[in-house]
């Protein structure tokens, strides 16, 4: 969307809400630069992809800008997400889901993130990182019990590991969960808890054995209201604002043995391969941001005119537009090789880490360069770059840090080598 | 009390696989049309259609007894087909013609759905036919008229709503004219074009466009109708319009009636 100067120096914008589907506003475009061909999609992941970038455009991307100057959650958005089938892409149609593999999920991902980063990143952690989750190790009454809400929508979803002390150091997790007749009472903290807000149904790690160290984590399925869990008030983010995120609190709250998520003490297996296909659908996310980032620029740079020319044509210019674009379609060729591999059943450590180190270094280099593009424009709120770089700081960080995600690809190939 | 099936509603819906709308258009070298090797899509005003068809079978429920969409077109307007059925749709019919075919006119277009609309009388014939006013490549605006009169059948164009009554076979159509707003009471069977204000289509949702992988599509050719859709139309030239030159501002009307004198716009 484009915010115009009128004679007098102020600032028209067009309100997207009075206007129907945008043909009605020729001048305003939603041609992406997204590379079908080098994308080596196949006709159905087209037709998924054009589906869910429809669902994006119309009911998600109007919404972006102000779901970040407010910084709220757009609750009303995830009935729809759930009747558009995309929270349970890779969940079984048992539970109402779509039975898809990770690639069409890190797709899903990545033009959610492109109409918006902050509802892509909650998108992503309610589908993946809980549901997903979920799926994968839960008991047919479990899955029966908690998938179908999820996946429609009606509950909102999340997951819990790091904690105030316990970040990426994730296994010194101190949250813990005392066995007790019937169950066992929990008493920590969790912190950067993506959803925390909002979320009804929680997949939270605890320390059962904390003399055990790796080999004492135990999962939990939590649900918001049970006794003894609160959540302190929402952070005030950077970035990623709208998806809410916040402290979880747990004073002697008692969790019942049937919603022990997979085996006592074999938590830190849950939580660490849940974390590789965390990584590669999240890395869908800063496809997405480069590519609105990209499409934004690409046609600024040919819109505004500076010395009679469009700045696109200076040369200095120019090598930003190919810098950008070969980043971006760099990265999204290893994600998508990762995403084709794990659909394969053989999911990497190695790559998953690789695929979202990569693109999210890359996104913050192709955001910052956009922003620059538009020159003093990219500076004002009211143009989109800005929220971009910012939501795409966020992948520095989450799922796992940069710094841990180099450190986990050397100590592969050193195991690999030193065995 | 179940409807008779004398008063059950056969809905046919005709879809064109056209340039998508986003699309910037450039005209191809040879200067003989525009470069189609780009994204395409459903012409919007038959998505309007569809999602018309659809919005009548809610408000009739069981009254009406299908929807079916036909395209004719080479092999990849299967696509627009399956948009269709993932919309709503209960069965396609693709009148497929060669990749290398020229694009069907009009009048030919309207012999084939004609030759289709026959062919559905074993299955209870066809009612309304509800389609696009135009598509958005050629803007031709001419196929539902033609279609209306080879079948000899009310036609109402330009519709901005459409309310349909099964058991009296009867149609209130609101046409959008230069004047305003028109109402026509209308006898079924009826062809309907649709314009822009008569509904916002929904978006396919994901599990839709997958149950409508099941959903069948019956293949044709011209042949099988005993239809020519040879080109009666040779276009010599495309080009794109001409440059606009900047304007000048006048200070008053005075100045302006003497600029269009010497534009030599206004008789002197």
């Amino acid at each position: 969307m484009f915010a115009r100067k009128t004679l007098s120096g102020c600032v028209a914008r067009i309100s997207r809400k009075a206007l129907p589907r945008s043909y009605l506003a020729p001048s305003v475009r939603h041609v992406s630069q997204y590379n079908q061909s080098v994308a080596g999609l196949s006709p159905e992941q087209v037709e998924f992809r054009d589906a869910v970038v429809q669902f994006a455009e119309t009911e998600v991307a109007p919404r972006a800008e102000e779901i970040d100057r407010t910084n709220t959650f757009p609750i009303d958005l995830w009935p729809k997400l759930g009747a558009m089938g995309l929270l349970g892409v890779t969940i079984s149609p048992d539970y109402g889901g779509l039975g898809l593999g990770y690639f069409n999920h890190t797709l899903a991902m990545e033009e959610l993130s492109r109409a918006s980063g902050s509802v892509a990143l909650s998108y992503g952690a309610h589908s993946n990182l809980c549901v997903n989750q979920i799926h994968r190790h839960g008991t047919p009454a479990q899955k029966e019990k908690y998938l179908p809400d999820l996946v429609s929508g009606k509950k909102i979803g999340s997951l819990a590991m790091s904690e105030p002390e316990s970040g990426s150091d994730v296994i010194s997790m101190k949250l813990r969960a005392q066995k007790v007749d019937g169950g066992y009472v929990l008493n920590g903290n969790k912190f950067w808890i993506t959803n925390g807000p909002v979320a009804s149904t929680l997949v939270v790690y605890a320390k059962t054995e904390p003399e055990k160290g790796s080999k004492g984590i135990t999962t939990f399925i939590i649900e918001k209201g049970w006794k003894g869990f609160s959540t302190h008030q929402k952070l005030d983010k950077f970035g990623m604002r709208g998806s809410d995120t916040c402290e979880l609190v747990f004073e002697d709250c008692f969790v019942p043995e049937e919603n022990v998520l997979g085996q006592v003490n074999k938590g830190a297996g849950v939580l660490m391969s849940g974390l590789d296909l965390e990584r590669l659908v999240l890395s869908g996310g800063p496809l997405g941001l480069m590519q609105a980032a990209f499409d934004y620029a690409v046609e600024y740079v040919h819109d505004r005119k500076q010395f009679g020319k469009p700045i696109g044509t200076f040369q200095l210019m120019q090598a930003k537009i190919a810098d950008m674009y070969t980043k971006l379609n760099a990265s999204r060729a290893y994600v998508y090789a990762v995403a084709r591999a794990c659909d394969e059943g053989k999911v990497s450590r190695r790559d998953c880490a690789g695929a979202i180190l990569y693109s999210t270094e890359k996104a913050v280099e192709v955001a910052s360069e956009a922003m620059q593009c538009l020159g003093g424009n990219g500076y004002i709120n009211e143009f989109p770059v800005g929220r971009i770089l910012r939501d795409s700081r966020l992948y520095t960080v989450g799922a796992g840090t940069q710094e841990i995600r180099r450190m986990l690809i050397g100590r592969e190939f050193n195991e690999q080598f030193l065995s | 009390m179940r409807p008779s099936p004398a008063r059950l509603l056969n809905i046919l819906v005709p879809v064109k696989r056209c340039v998508d709308y986003a699309m910037k258009i450039r005209v191809n070298p040879q200067q003989t049309g525009v470069d189609t090797n780009v994204k395409h899509s459903m012409n919007p005003f038959d998505e309007i259609a569809v999602e018309e068809a659809v919005r009548i079978r809610e408000r009739l429920g069981d009254k009406v007894k299908s929807i079916k969409a036909v395209t004719i077109g080479p092999s990849k307007s299967a696509e627009t087909l399956r948009t269709a059925l993932a919309i709503g749709a209960d069965a396609a019919i693709h009148v497929e013609i060669p990749d290398s075919a020229p694009s069907p006119e009009p009048l030919g277009v309207a012999k084939a759905i004609r030759a289709v609309i026959e062919r559905q009388k074993e299955q209870g014939g066809v009612d309304l036919v509800i389609m696009g006013k135009q598509a958005i490549d050629d803007d031709a605006g001419q196929t539902g008229q033609i279609l209306a009169g080879l079948m000899d059948w009310s036609q109402a164009t330009f519709a901005s709503k459409i309310v349909v009554d099964a058991e009296k076979k009867e149609a209130n159509v609101t046409r959008e004219i230069d004047g305003g707003l028109e109402e026509l009471k209308c006898r079924l069977p009826l062809v309907v074009t649709t314009d822009l204000r008569l509904n916002e289509p929904r978006y396919a949702t994901l599990p839709s466009i997958m149950k409508a992988k099941k959903k069948p599509i019956e293949k044709l050719t011209p042949a099988d109708l005993g239809v020519d859709l040879t080109p009666r139309i040779e276009t010599i030239k495309v080009t794109e319009p001409p440059k606009r030159v900047g304007g000048t501002k006048v200070a008053n009307v005075d100045e302006l009636v003497a600029k269009l004198k010497e534009a030599g716009v206004v008789p002197t």
